[in-house]
């Protein structure tokens, strides 16, 4: 196999890996926020857990992100061929 | 493994090559359509079952435009709402056997970021005309003039980005699990995958709403509320009004 496309193997995996640590640490602090807020405020749970799910997925798209380049490399490669 | 990021035309209709995502599209409109069209052909007063059940589902969908925008569900349920509808109906379709979900292709969830983009564009311009649209890409002061211009672009882009991405990697995951052990093992991913396409269908509509509200503004949105709830407060004032009231008793 040729050197960019070993490469590129790597590098997506790296990609996801290394893309997944901040977001899954975000999104763990951001749920420990929620239910900190809810347990102190059950009345508020509906506006809560909206405004969380809607962070959530903000969050989650830098991961997504990352999936993507790893996708692109792996598939879409304009460096290869 | 065939990849993810293009597509392939299963015919052509003269020049212009159709793939599985549209028909999967259209058979979804179709059914959205004529399921719509039959089950509000007889609107009663005394609502049945059915219509209960149908009444039940915009008056969610209601209380979420009004919670997330503030202002009266009226202009935005058919736009929002409809984008929901079809995104989860697209998210969940996947469920059918054999059938690719049309979200998990990058051009369909293009698509629906474009209409987003410009839906935009024509509620600011609708409420707040030409001049008053424009001057809002100058909010703090002007020198955020080309990052708003940008910021337009690039949440259209994320967007797009993101449904594409969460459904699509659903699809690849199931995908690879099911070529490993086809039998029962990938039942938990695909439920996983159900909740997945409700939150981001939710995320989408709830989204756009949020960037319409954003260009409308406080002006529009003020005298919307008054338009939509003539009687009592907003639900967002009772929701912010609660907390103290039980805090005093």
């Amino acid at each position: 196999m040729e050197y960019a496309s070993i490469v590129s193997i790597l590098s997506a995996a790296f990609a996801v890996s290394f893309g997944a640590i901040g977001p899954a640490l975000a999104e763990g602090r951001s749920v420990a926020a929620a239910m900190d807020a809810i347990a102190r405020q059950p009345e508020a749970a509906n506006t809560i857990s909206r405004t969380l799910f809607v962070g959530l997925a903000m969050i989650e798209t830098t991961a997504i992100y990352c999936l993507v380049i790893a996708l692109l490399l792996l598939f879409a490669n304009p460096l290869l061929n | 493994m065939k990849s993810p990021l293009e597509t392939l035309p299963l015919f052509h209709i003269g020049p212009v090559p159709v793939t599985e995502a549209i028909v999967t599209t259209w058979a979804l409109m179709l059914v959205l359509v004529t399921g719509a069209a039959l089950l509000t052909r007889r609107l009663e007063l005394m609502p049945g079952t059915r219509q209960a059940a149908l009444e039940l589902l915009v008056d969610t969908l209601d209380t979420q435009i009004r919670e997330t925008t503030g202002a009266g569900p009226g202009p935005y349920r058919a736009f929002s709402g409809t984008l929901f509808l079809f995104i989860l109906a697209a998210n969940w379709s996947s469920l059918l056997p054999g059938v690719e979900p049309p979200t998990a292709q990058l051009e369909t969830d293009a698509a629906l970021a474009v209409l987003v983009f410009l839906s935009v564009i024509w509620f600011g311009i609708r409420t707040r005309g030409v001049a008053g649209y424009l001057k809002s890409f100058a909010a703090p002061n002007p020198v955020m003039i080309p990052l708003n211009m940008l910021e337009s672009f690039t949440r259209t882009f994320s967007m797009f980005v993101r449904l594409f991405g969460n459904v699509m990697s659903g699809v690849f995951v199931i995908g690879i699990i099911a070529s490993l052990a086809g039998l029962l093992v990938p039942i938990p991913l695909m439920a996983l995958e159900l909740l997945t396409g409700l939150v981001q269908a939710y995320i989408f509509a709830v989204l756009a709403m949020v960037f319409i509200t954003a260009a409308v503004g406080d002006h529009a949105q003020r005298r919307n509320r008054q338009y939509a709830q003539p009687d009592g407060p907003s639900p967002a004032a009772e929701g912010s009004a609660s907390p103290q009231t039980k805090k005093d008793s």
